[in-house]
């Protein structure tokens, strides 16, 4: 029998995510050019039509979100890419994808801001808004990769929540590993499991769009598919209709909360190096955890029992992972490239347990190995 | 008595946007931005929205701006000059600053003005401040590396309308923004060219000089999105005026005028063949191209022969 050998390729991790996302079925990309995350829609432009999809360039990121959401209730796959001046102007459209549950996946690849900032430098800025961002109390999902393989598996995997969840879903991608190339083995294709949207079994009369099936997640067909179907941002009741009656307001936005909650289990997503023993543990995520997974190998080659938690989920807060990390270690190191955000919420985890510390760099470079493994010196005791 | 659109004579030396930037070598733009920034003088204030000339202009850390310059955002240009228009008129009234006469002038790209910028633009122009927009199209978004915007001609290559088997390249004919600025009733809009300088400058000058809301768009050859020699930017800006694509006109008032008598047009193929973005395209597509500046020309010197005024000889 023949050997199949796998064939590695090297890839740039915007190419990598474009891989993800044509894996996973995308076939609608609209987006508008910003450094660095550019090169998605550059190669999305070549892709889209060999695949039989569509490419759209629009006229900003309002339009390129809008037009996401709108070809997404028109049944396709579909994905925008932008950075955080574009980020910021899609915030309301990211409102509007929660509370109609439109299945749709952004990916934010982070410089340093606010405003221009710093637009072909690093940072990880934008964690409290890509889980705030939009106005009003909302579910969302945030995914972190920290490797060009890794941006290729978590762009399927925010296709699946998206679909499975019918929310929207964001990769927040730091400016190094969407430029970064890596050789990866990207898995044959029907190798990976695709999920698709619940769509609804019941003839169109018996529909009602927004009924609980059991699972939070309604069937949703698409526009075309028979079905009458009205969508709109304003809270509504089952059948779509704009309601202000308390007996639906408030189970809508507890349903739109709860059905992603109700998972919670299932969505702690981390790499785990060397925590059994660890008396003091790095949180990190992104690229920070790759200067962090190496200062935590030399850490213990000096003898200290440190180790990481390396986040691939960033939003909803894996809570009952990190609560764990906090009961076994008698401290945490979280160096992120912000002034603060993860590090906010391992702080309200952790309930004062442990102590917690932060490493933070907010000047466009990255952390570096040795400043992690210095902290870890210090901290250690 | 027509003045000459271009010919020798004395410019000012007055430089408010400074050498030493780092635009692109061969770069029509910033050479546009500095005939402009002469006929714009010192009693000025810049709002430039993000793109080439922003980054060109200001990197770290030092400034080509001689006056007063305020980055903004992408998309706001028209807005925050509006702003800065209203609130220094609001602290001349008030008195709390001496009545200076300064000048409001908005610089934007292609996609600063015609995509993300629209909204703004049409915004301040139809509430009627007195400032000038400058449009400094060079037909993409350079800053970015070359992706199409709806300023982008038809046929171009571009990295998001890219040429290829299932392509042509840009399938779009350009956005007319000028007509759109004619559109909202404003006194001034006029299109210009720096391979035309006396001419671009005598524009921007008069757009200062108009009170209310003026708009110019200047045409600038960009060698490295267009892919060209770096020493053809003003051959090819030439080419574009003298084939019809981008013709030079006035429109005061609602009255439009050519600035160019150009008696027959030369065929839009050698302005086609000079670039690199258009080497795609066949002859027949050429053709259709012809066929449509051809028509758009003869739709504005129709425009033109109502006002009656006569354009001056090349």
């Amino acid at each position: 029998m023949r050997k199949v050998v796998k064939k590695q390729v090297l890839l740039q991790g915007n190419e990598a995510c474009v891989e993800g996302a044509l894996m996973a079925g995308c076939r609608f990309y609209a987006g508008y050019p910003i450094t660095p995350a550019t090169e998605i829609m550059e190669i999305m432009a070549e892709k889209m039509p060999e695949t039989g999809g569509v490419f759209i360039q629009m006229e900003d990121e309002i339009a390129s979100l809008g037009a996401v959401i709108g070809a997404s209730l028109a049944g396709m796959k579909s994905m925008t890419a932008t950075s955080g001046p574009g980020f910021s102007l899609m915030q309301e459209h990211i409102g509007f994808a929660g509370m109609a549950e439109v299945p749709c996946v952004i990916v934010d690849v982070m410089r340093a801001g606010p405003s221009t900032g710093l637009p072909t430098q690093l940072s990880q800025g934008d964690v409290m808004q890509a889980r705030w961002g939009t106005h009003g109390d909302h579910p969302i999902i945030v995914l972190a990769p920290s490797s060009v393989y890794e941006f290729f598996e978590l762009t399927v995997q925010a296709f699946n929540l998206s679909e499975r969840y019918r929310t929207p879903v964001i990769l927040l991608v730091d400016e190094v590993v969407a430029h970064m190339r890596e050789g990866v083995i990207l898995p044959a294709k029907n190798s990976l499991e695709i999920e698709e949207r619940p769509h609804p079994t019941v003839p169109p009369e018996w529909y009602i769009p927004y009924a609980d099936p059991g699972t939070g997640v309604p069937p949703m067909p698409a526009f075309g598919d028979g079905y009458r179907y009205h969508v709109t941002g304003l809270y509504h009741d089952v059948r779509g209709y704009p309601t202000v009656r308390t007996d639906e307001v408030e189970p809508l936005i507890h349903r739109l909360f709860t059905k992603i909650s109700k998972d919670f289990d299932r969505l702690q997503w981390f790499d785990a190096f060397e925590t059994e023993d660890a008396r003091v543990t790095v949180i990190a995520y992104g690229c920070v955890a790759r200067a962090a997974h190496r200062a935590v190998r030399q850490a213990r080659e000096k003898g200290l029992k440190v180790g990481l938690i390396k986040l691939k989920i960033l939003w909803p807060f894996m809570r009952r992972t990190i609560s764990g990390i906090l009961a076994n270690s008698q401290k945490v190191l979280v160096p992120e490239l912000n002034v603060g955000q993860i590090s906010r919420e391992v702080k309200r985890v952790n309930e004062s347990r442990c102590e917690v510390v932060t490493l933070n760099k907010v000047d466009g470079t990255p952390i570096k190995p040795a400043e992690i493994l210095q902290k870890l010196g210090e901290i250690y005791s | 008595m027509a003045t000459a659109v271009h010919g020798p004579g004395i410019i000012t030396e007055l430089e408010p946007f400074t050498p030493g930037h780092r635009a692109c070598s061969g770069c029509a733009e910033a050479l546009a931005v500095r005939l402009a920034a002469k006929a714009i003088g010192n009693n000025a204030i810049i709002v430039n929205a993000t793109g080439c000339m922003e980054v060109v202009a200001s990197p770290f850390p030092y400034t080509s701006w001689r006056i007063p310059w305020i980055h903004t955002l992408f998309e706001n240009a028209a807005a925050v000059a509006s702003g800065v228009e209203a609130g220094l008129k609001s602290m001349e009234k008030k008195g709390k600053t001496p009545e200076r006469n300064i000048k409001v002038v908005a610089l934007a790209g292609d996609g600063g003005t015609s995509d993300i910028g629209l909204q703004a633009l049409s915004g301040a122009l139809e509430r009627g401040h007195d400032f000038v927009y400058i449009c400094l199209d060079n037909e993409a978004y350079m800053n970015t590396g070359i992706q199409r915007s709806s300023a982008t001609p038809y046929g171009a290559s571009t990295t998001t309308s890219p040429a290829g088997k299932e392509s042509l390249g840009q399938i779009t004919w350009k956005k007319n923004m000028p007509a759109i600025a004619v559109a909202h009733d404003i006194p001034y809009v006029a299109t210009a060219c720096p391979s035309y300088h006396r001419d671009l400058m005598k524009k921007v000058a008069k757009a200062v000089a108009t009170p209310g809301p003026a708009y110019v768009h200047i045409l600038s050859a960009c060698p490295t999105g267009w892919r060209c020699p770096t020493d053809d930017a003003i051959k090819i800006g030439r080419l574009a005026v003298k084939t019809g694509t981008f013709p030079l006109y006035e429109v005061e008032n609602g009255q439009y005028k050519l600035n160019l008598n150009l008696t027959k047009l030369e065929p839009v193929g050698n302005y086609l063949k000079m670039q690199g973005r258009f080497r795609h395209l066949t002859e027949d597509t050429i053709k259709e191209i012809q066929e449509r500046v051809t028509q758009e020309y003869n739709k504005l010197v129709a425009l033109a022969s109502k006002s009656g005024e006569k354009a001056s000889p090349e």
